[in-house]
Order: C-alpha cells, then sequence, then structure tokens
C-alpha cells in the first residue's frame, strides 16, 4: 500500500541546514500495525507528516496504492488527507467550540456528505468508541481517553485507508492508554492499517512490526510480515 | 465542499464571541448609518430646492444691479441702483416677455387695530402678480390707475393677514406703514413655506411710487428700482429673451463694448441648475466623510479577523490536517468577514433610513430615503468585508498545517 524510497527531508533553519529524513526506504502493507519508534529529533514524526500527507519530501518518492503522493498539488494533497487518512494526534485536536459529534462530523462536512447521513455515520462512530451518551459534550466536558475517543472516532469518519496516531497515549494515564491501544487493536482486526509514533515501548509493543528511527535513518525493522527491507539507506 | 457549510462555519465563529462581534461590526453600522443619512439628508435639500425654485417660475428672468467695483467696500449686489423704471418699460417692449415686474424693497412695521408685524414691504406695479405666478385670494390686486392717483393701497400675503387680525377678512381694513395709512384691497393665495425658513406668504405688495415715497423716502431716487423680474411667454425662448434684456439695458445705460455691465441678468432655470449642482456636490463632500468611516470600520474589521486568525491557527491547521483546501479555508474566513461587515451595513441601513426620516421630520422636508440607498449600503458593506477580510483570510489559508497543529 504504502512504498517509500530514498525519502530525504531538509528543514533550513536560518543559515543551517537540518537533516530530518537521510534517505529511509519502507514499505507498508494493507492491515498492518507499525510502530514508528525512535528518539525524538529522529525523524518519526517527520515521516509521519510525510506520510499523512500534510508535508512534502525534499526528495525521493512516496507511492500511495500506486499514485505519486509527492507529485500532487496542494488540492490533491488536501483530497488526500480527506479521503485516505485518518490523523490522532496526542493533543487530541478537538475543536473547542463543537460538540463531540460536530467534532466527529468535520472531516464529512469537507468530503460534501449530506446532513443527515453525516449526523447517523458519526453518532455510530461515536457510539463504536463507547461515547454513544455524550455525543452533545464539548471537549471540556470530557476527560483526556474520551477526548482521544473522540479524536478517534473523527479520524475514522471518511473510511480512510490508514490510520496514523502520533503518540497518541502520551497525553493520558496508563489505564486510559490501554483502553485507546485496546481500541487500535480491535480496529486493526478489523482490517484498518495502523502506523503509530511512539517513544514508549509499551506502545510499540502493541504493534505488530516496529521500525526504529535515529537520525534520519531506519535503524531496525523487526516483527513485520515484510521486514526484508529494513536497514540503512 | 459546499457553501452552506462554510457560511454556517463563518457564523458558529461569529455567535462564539457576541460581544466582540457586535464591536467589531459598530464602525460599519456607523458608516453605512451616516452614508445613508447623508445622502437622504442631499436629496431631500435637492427636492426642496428644487420644489422652492420650481415654484418661483423657471421661465424668469431676474435683472438686478451689478456689484460696483470702485470704492472701498463692495455694497453686494443692489446698492449702486444702476435700473430704472425706463429699463423696466424698454424691457416691457421685447418680443417674447410675457411681463415685466419692477420691484422696491423695504422692511416695514405695519400696525393696524393695536397689532403688530414687521415684513418686507415691496413696491411693484400691477404685472407683478402675472411675473411671479402670484393669485389673488380675495378682493382685488390694485391697477394701473391706482398707481397713477397715488392712491395708498396694498395686497398683503395671508401670514401678515393672520398676524395683523387673526382669521377676520383684512379686505378694506386700514393699515399703518409708519405714520402712512393704507387701505388692504387684497390678499394673496396661500404659497407655503420655500424652504430654508422663508416664508412666501409673509409679504405686503403696494404701488411702485407709493413704496417709493411713503416707505423709503429719500433713500431712493424717484425712478429707483431694484430688482426687475422678466417673464417670458415661453420657457424654450429663455435664453434669447435673457440676451435681448442684456442688450437692450445695456444700450439704455450706454455701456460701450468691452466695459462691464453695471447689471446682472439670471435666469431661473440657470439658478435652478446651479443650486441643485451645489447640493450634488455637498452631497458627494457629506458621503465621503461619511464614507471615510465605513474604511475605518473595515479596518477594525481587519484587525479582528488577524486576531481570530492568530488565535484559531490551531483549529486551521486541524481542518487542514482532516482534508480541507486552502481555498476552504480562505472562503471561511473572507466570509466570517463579510458577514460581519453586511449584518453591520443591514443595521447601519436600518439606523440611517430612521435617521433620515427624523432629520426629515426636524429639517421640515420630506424624507428622501433614495431607493439605491439600500444595494449601495449592502454593496459597499460587502466590499468593505471582501476588501478587508481579504488580507487575514489569505494568511489563514497559506498556514503551514504542520507549524499550525503546532502552535499553541
Amino acid at each position: 500500500m504504502i512504498e517509500i524510497e530514498g525519502l530525504r527531508k531538509v528543514y533550513i533553519m536560518g543559515d543551517e541546514k537540518v537533516g530530518a529524513l537521510a534517505g529511509a526506504d519502507l514499505t507498508i502493507t494493507r492491515g498492518e500495525y507499525v510502530a514508528i519508534i525512535g528518539p525524538s529529533g529522529s525523524g518519526k514524526s517527520t515521516l509521519m507528516n510525510i506520510l499523512g500527507g500534510l508535508d512534502r519530501p525534499t526528495s525521493g518518492s512516496y507511492r500511495f496504492e500506486g499514485e505519486e503522493v509527492d507529485e500532487f498539488s496542494d488540492n490533491a494533497l488536501a483530497d488526500f488527507r480527506r479521503r485516505r487518512i485518518g490523523f490522532v494526534f496526542q493533543s487530541f485536536q478537538l475543536l473547542p467550540r463543537l460538540t463531540a459529534l460536530q467534532n466527529v462530523e468535520l472531516p464529512m462536512v469537507y468530503g460534501g456528505v449530506p446532513g443527515p447521513e453525516r449526523k447517523a455515520r458519526a453518532t455510530e462512530l461515536l457510539e463504536r468508541v463507547g461515547l454513544g451518551a455524550r455525543k452533545g459534550h464539548r471537549p471540556t466536558q470530557l476527560s483526556g481517553g474520551q477526548q482521544q475517543r473522540v479524536a478517534i472516532a473523527r479520524s475514522l469518519a471518511n473510511r480512510p485507508d490508514l490510520l496514523l496516531a502520533d503518540e497518541p497515549t502520551g497525553a493520558l494515564d496508563t489505564h486510559t492508554s490501554e483502553e485507546i491501544l485496546k481500541l487500535f487493536g480491535e480496529l486493526n482486526a478489523d482490517g484498518l492499517t495502523l502506523v503509530i509514533v511512539t517513544h514508549d515501548p509499551d506502545v510499540a509493543g502493541e504493534a505488530t512490526r516496529r521500525v526504529a528511527f535515529r537520525d534520519g535513518l531506519i535503524v531496525s525493522d523487526e516483527g513485520g510480515p515484510r521486514a526484508a527491507k529494513g536497514g540503512t539507506a | 465542499m459546499r457553501f452552506f457549510e462554510l457560511v454556517r462555519f463563518a457564523f458558529g465563529a461569529i455567535f462564539a464571541h457576541p460581544m466582540r462581534s457586535v464591536l467589531t461590526s459598530l464602525g460599519v453600522v456607523i458608516g453605512v448609518a451616516a452614508v445613508v443619512m447623508m445622502t437622504s439628508i442631499g436629496v431631500g435639500a435637492s427636492q426642496r430646492i428644487s420644489g422652492a425654485i420650481g415654484g418661483l417660475g423657471t421661465n424668469l428672468i431676474i435683472v438686478t444691479p451689478a456689484f460696483q467695483r470702485p470704492g472701498i467696500v463692495s455694497g453686494g449686489a443692489g446698492s449702486g441702483l444702476s435700473l430704472k423704471d425706463a429699463d423696466a418699460a424698454g424691457i416691457g417692449k421685447i418680443d417674447g416677455v410675457a411681463a415685466v415686474a419692477p420691484v422696491v424693497r423695504g422692511q416695514a412695521q405695519l400696525s393696524a387695530d393695536g397689532a403688530n408685524w414687521s415684513t418686507g414691504i415691496q413696491g411693484v406695479t400691477p404685472d407683478y402678480i402675472v411675473a411671479r405666478d402670484l393669485t389673488i385670494a380675495s378682493g382685488r390686486m390694485f391697477d394701473d390707475r391706482d398707481a397713477r392717483q397715488g392712491r395708498k393701497v396694498m395686497v398683503i400675503g395671508p401670514t401678515v393677514a393672520k398676524q395683523l387680525w387673526g382669521e377676520a377678512d383684512p379686505i378694506g381694513k386700514r393699515v399703518r406703514v409708519k405714520t402712512v395709512p393704507f387701505e388692504v384691497v387684497g390678499l394673496l393665495e396661500s404659497k407655503g413655506s420655500a424652504g430654508f425658513g422663508q416664508d412666501q406668504d409673509d409679504i405686503a405688495l403696494a404701488p411702485l411710487s407709493a413704496v417709493r415715497s411713503r416707505v423709503l423716502g429719500r433713500r431712493i431716487r424717484a425712478d429707483a428700482v431694484q430688482t426687475i423680474f422678466v417673464k417670458a411667454a415661453v420657457a424654450d425662448d429663455l435664453d434669447r429673451v435673457q440676451e435681448d434684456v442684456t442688450n437692450l439695458v445695456r444700450e439704455q445705460h450706454h455701456i460701450k463694448a468691452g466695459e462691464d455691465d453695471d447689471f446682472q441678468t439670471q435666469n431661473m432655470a440657470s439658478i435652478l441648475a446651479a443650486s441643485q449642482a451645489a447640493v450634488a456636490t455637498f452631497t458627494v463632500l457629506l458621503a465621503a466623510v461619511a464614507g471615510v468611516s465605513l474604511v475605518v470600520g473595515g479596518v477594525g474589521i481587519m484587525n479582528i479577523m488577524l486576531v481570530a486568525v492568530t488565535e484559531r491557527t490551531r483549529e486551521i491547521g486541524l481542518r487542514m490536517a482532516v482534508g480541507a483546501r486552502r481555498n476552504d479555508i480562505l472562503i471561511q474566513f473572507a466570509l466570517e468577514a463579510v458577514v460581519l461587515s453586511l449584518v453591520g451595513g443591514l443595521i447601519g441601513l436600518s439606523i440611517g433610513v430612521l435617521g433620515a426620516i427624523g432629520i426629515a421630520k426636524l429639517g421640515q422636508w420630506p424624507a428622501a430615503v433614495p431607493p439605491w440607498s439600500g444595494p449601495l449600503a449592502l454593496g459597499f458593506s460587502t466590499i468593505v468585508g471582501l476588501v478587508f477580510g481579504a488580507y487575514p483570510s489569505w494568511r489563514a489559508a497559506r498556514l503551514d498545517p504542520i507549524e499550525a497543529l503546532r502552535r499553541e
């Protein structure tokens, strides 16, 4: 599903060039549950932003289901994010003015889903994450774990091919983290492809494949059904 | 992405900060209200002036002495009294002249039966009522025989009659001007107010010779005239008649070619046009000043929109992450600015219309809110919203989603 070859990303900060990715190769197939691990500054978040179509590589190629994502226009990239990708963030990123239901509806609004259908699907998704009774609550009226579950429901709104989670349990306590991870496990069992960026070994342990980054390069790739392409570029 | 959803987002953001939104719109409210009021005042005043001047008859030519150039201080028009009875008589023979009315004016205290009233008394010939389109309501206009015999007779306007005798019939009553008794022979039909506080009914007419000798006395030569009203028979003939009048008076005054006239002629049509132009200029000026406050209102909207973009950077990043295109963000914020401005414009329009009606009541002229002021006000406020919302919206749409999501 995902094929990455020689992916490089260089940021220009003032006069200095900072390399975030130094030529990474990675292939992810449909249905995988991948944890991307590594210390901060290792390039794992940059990889995730590129995978999600929020950022563009400096060089290298990124193919998603055969399409060259790195060649997409801004609008095509926005459409790609909307149709293919679900994001889950460490800080939840719910809109405080909107209710849980409206937050879940948001991606479908941009997808042009008609109101009644949107509401029905959002309700269904909130029930799926166990928050059917709280769809009228605003984020400030929900606990951290509940907020993250709303965010997960939102990420599933447009039936994405790939769910990207960046430190999804980073702001949660151990017990709540376990619940969220259990939910991820269920979603993967239903066939959803998951890529989780984390530096928490417990979270990484839940995944079926662990890809380790250091200094913009993949240093190990284990557990995956197709772990053949590990190692340095 | 449907437009309607973006409108909904814009309203949601506006209602999230009701107080701030009201204060932001206030600039546009005031601007639009001021523009609507100013244009209404201009149009109302213009209509009133047209009515007043038009009421005098547009095929009227007015001949007055010119400003006196030499000397230390100009005495103003009329001070030279270069016009004479002979000029009026000569003008009367010009082809196409329907009536000629030489006039002298004085201010006089009228007293009768214990009542007093100070008014302008005009010495005129019987043709005056023809030249000025006046109508006798009761009694009669004095005629040439009254004038020849030096009879002290008077025709008065309704205001004078009311002030001296109330509702009683003034015909045949005696009235004193200083010590000189006059007999009221006629009452004029009411012409109403000419505008600007001038009461056209506050008038007293008497034969030219009587006013010269009894009211103005030594202050005026025996054949001097202050103004000559000339009525052309046909309005189309006005320019030609005016030229003939000018040539004739120049000849009678022995003014050589190249010398300045010692008199001037104006026709009512050109006075009307000139005053209309003056009012139009004034209206544009007022509206422009009011328009400045509309621009200030726009700057207020831009300011708040920039604040909103900064405050909602994370929201913008999130919207982009879930699939909003840059244009969706641009339109959402531009709509927010337009809605703020347009709602302000609607409120401003209502206040402006009410204000214009109120001012018209105070100024006693017909409330004249031009029908185009509605579309104009709303069009302008939309443009203000678009123009001043453009830069903040562009900033919002250009944000980098990764940076935006990271912003605290």
